[in-house]
């Protein structure tokens, strides 16, 4: 044999030992996406902000009525703090599971939580807040689901992390639970204020 | 057939054809004018509902499918053209709102990933029928002098018995 003839041979044995790796590497790639996919932690109804690193839309939240709170606009966002932004009704269930964390979290003063009364009638959030206590130090109201749309929000509660130039930095879907909180939303807040 | 089974037959089929299109747009959000109705449920049948996912607002029966489908029209009112209009709601809900993904970099793969795969087949298919009339060229091996004597007498047995070699 000549020595072209032996390389050429060699190729096409390495060529043919790669093709038979070809289906092992399609399985394990298959395998990984079925992974992802059966994941329990995953929520596959919970899209990604398109908000995040976004300043917060321009709004103006009028105050709930017949409460001392003030309401709540963009400027209030702006104040050089880091601020939560939740969205909350008293219509919703996940919202009354994630209410004592927020208390919690308001009595520690560590950051301000401004509530986003999300679609609620007045006294019915009212009546909410007076028997659960209000964790929050400003509440606008949107009472069309107007703002909610300009925070892209497709759901209640959501809660927003905004630093202290009014960009809005993550976005929590759903309740918080205190996994979340611990392990993401405070350490974030830390590191935004450092 | 009988009257009666014709009109029960007649009255069934009316209220399938009068009940598929009315989908979830209630009748307080329908505009006046009807072309600017026309472009708003085009443009509603476009953008997903946030909430169901798999519906489009036009036809989701969902709160936030209602608000957007106002929205819709609020802007359509304002004179802002679809393109405008679905711009604004991508700015907030992202791509995934639109039933139909866009073309651009992110979603080549998504548009061309089937042809790609179908391209892939087919060279592998190519590759296969061109090796194997390599290996068919010889043919098979004509018969040797023994085996042609054999078959000749198998042919010739016309009683059917059982070959004695």
């Amino acid at each position: 044999m000549t020595e072209p003839a032996k390389d050429r041979a060699k190729t096409g044995t390495t060529a043919r030992q790669l093709a038979y790796l070809a289906p092992i590497l399609v399985f394990v790639v298959m395998s990984g996406y079925f992974l992802w996919g059966l994941d329990p932690g995953r929520n596959p109804r919970e899209l990604p902000s398109v908000m995040i690193d976004k300043p917060a839309p321009e709004f103006t939240a009028g105050p709930l009525a017949g409460i001392a709170v003030p309401g709540l606009a963009t400027a209030d966002l702006r104040t050089g703090q880091v601020s939560l932004v939740n969205v909350f009704a008293s219509w919703c269930i996940p919202c009354r599971a994630e209410h004592p964390l927020l208390m919690d979290l308001a009595r520690r003063e560590e950051v301000s939580i401004f509530g986003l009364n999300y679609k609620n009638k007045p006294e019915e959030a009212r009546a909410w807040l007076e028997e659960l206590g209000n964790p929050y130090t400003r509440i606008g109201t949107d009472e069309n689901g107007r703002i909610g749309i300009d925070w892209g929000v497709t759901g209640v509660p959501e809660t927003f992390v905004i630093d202290g130039s009014g960009h809005i930095r993550y976005r929590h879907w759903g309740p918080i639970d205190k996994d979340a909180l611990e392990r993401t939303i405070l350490p974030l807040i830390e590191e935004l204020r450092g | 057939m009988r009257p009666g089974l014709a009109a029960i037959l007649i009255g069934l089929l009316a209220f399938a054809f009068a009940s598929a299109p009315a989908g979830a747009v209630n009748p307080d959000e329908i505009l006046d004018d009807p072309v600017l109705e026309e472009r708003a449920r085009d443009l509603s049948a476009g953008l997903r509902c946030l909430v169901c996912q798999n519906q489009s607002i036009d036809s989701s029966n969902a709160e936030l499918a209602r608000d957007l489908r106002l929205l819709v029209r609020e802007r359509l009112v304002k004179g802002d053209s679809d393109d405008e209009i679905r711009a604004y709601v991508v700015a907030r809900y992202g791509d995934f709102v639109l039933l139909r993904p866009p073309l651009k970099p992110e979603t080549y793969f998504l548009w061309f990933g089937p042809v790609l795969i179908l391209a892939l087949g087919a060279l592998g298919v190519a590759f296969y029928l061109r090796r194997r009339p390599a290996a068919a060229v010889g043919g098979p091996k004509p018969l040797d002098q023994g085996e042609r004597a054999r078959l000749a007498r198998l042919l010739d047995d016309k009683d059917g018995s059982a070959p004695k070699s």
